[in-house]
């Protein structure tokens, strides 16, 4: 049953993030908006899974398929590779800098207010 | 772009996204003995991170294979299987436990995440100058 569930959700995270990327031009920006929301979603649903007001369902559903499949890792690590072949390295460092630490910053802040 | 196509596109992104989704729903469950380190999704993310610049990079697969079955196997499998948000979930848990691990789990998805996407960009090309 969980399988069918990260299943749709994972049907409709990617739909959403190939929509992002399409209306945003293929852009770095696409990519780092989804996989910035998509933390910050995640941890919602996360800690409210930990503290008992989603099921195990919904955490399939939403967590493990659909935040799961909004954002991605392989984008993220392919456009950061062109930017060092294409010697943009300061762009890249802000790319993966600022990706990391405004998730970081901002599940810790979820972790923070949920417990 | 044409709407009919523009259509066909989200359609195989989606179905591409079920497969991805699911396949590492099932590498996570694999791995989950291993609680004290998420190799499953680390596991995951190397592994796409190759095959996605593999595919990126290597034109003759690229003009073999329809818009639509490339941007679903891309965008849609590859995309979906592979997972930030989890990694930066999982990166705050392991920093509550154990700073150390936790650092050691962005260096090794970071830069293992570049080397996989090098690899499979070299390969690509390595592939393409033999023909």
């Amino acid at each position: 049953m969980n399988i069918i569930l990260v299943a749709l959700g994972g049907f409709f995270g990617s739909i959403l993030r190939f929509y992002i990327s399409q209306i945003t031009g293929k852009r770095l920006i696409g990519t780092w908006i989804a996989n910035i929301s998509g933390s910050l979603l995640l941890a919602f649903i996360y800690y409210l899974h930990v503290n008992g007001q989603i099921t195990a369902s919904i955490w399939a559903l939403l967590g493990v398929g659909f935040c799961g499949a909004y954002t991605t890792f392989s984008t993220f690590g392919n456009e950061t590779l062109e930017l060092i072949f294409d010697k943009k390295y300061k762009i890249a460092f802000l790319y993966v800098f600022t990706t990391l630490s405004v998730s970081f910053i901002l599940v810790s802040i979820v972790r923070y207010i949920t417990y | 772009m044409s709407k009919q196509l523009n259509r066909k596109l989200y359609i195989a992104v989606g179905i591409g996204g079920m497969i991805g989704a699911v396949s590492r729903y099932g590498i996570s469950s694999a791995f989950s003995y291993f609680e004290n380190f998420p190799i499953g999704t680390l596991a995951a993310n190397l592994l796409g991170c190759f095959i996605l610049s593999f595919l990126l990079q290597h034109q003759s697969i690229k003009e073999k294979l329809s818009p639509e079955f490339l941007t679903g196997l891309t965008t849609g499998v590859i995309g979906a299987f592979t997972t930030y948000s989890t990694f930066a979930l999982e990166t705050i848990q392991l920093w509550q436990q154990n700073a150390v691990l936790s650092i050691l789990y962005v260096g090794l998805s970071m830069f293992g995440g570049l080397l996989s996407c090098y690899v499979g960009f070299k390969l690509a090309n390595k592939r393409q100058d033999m023909k």
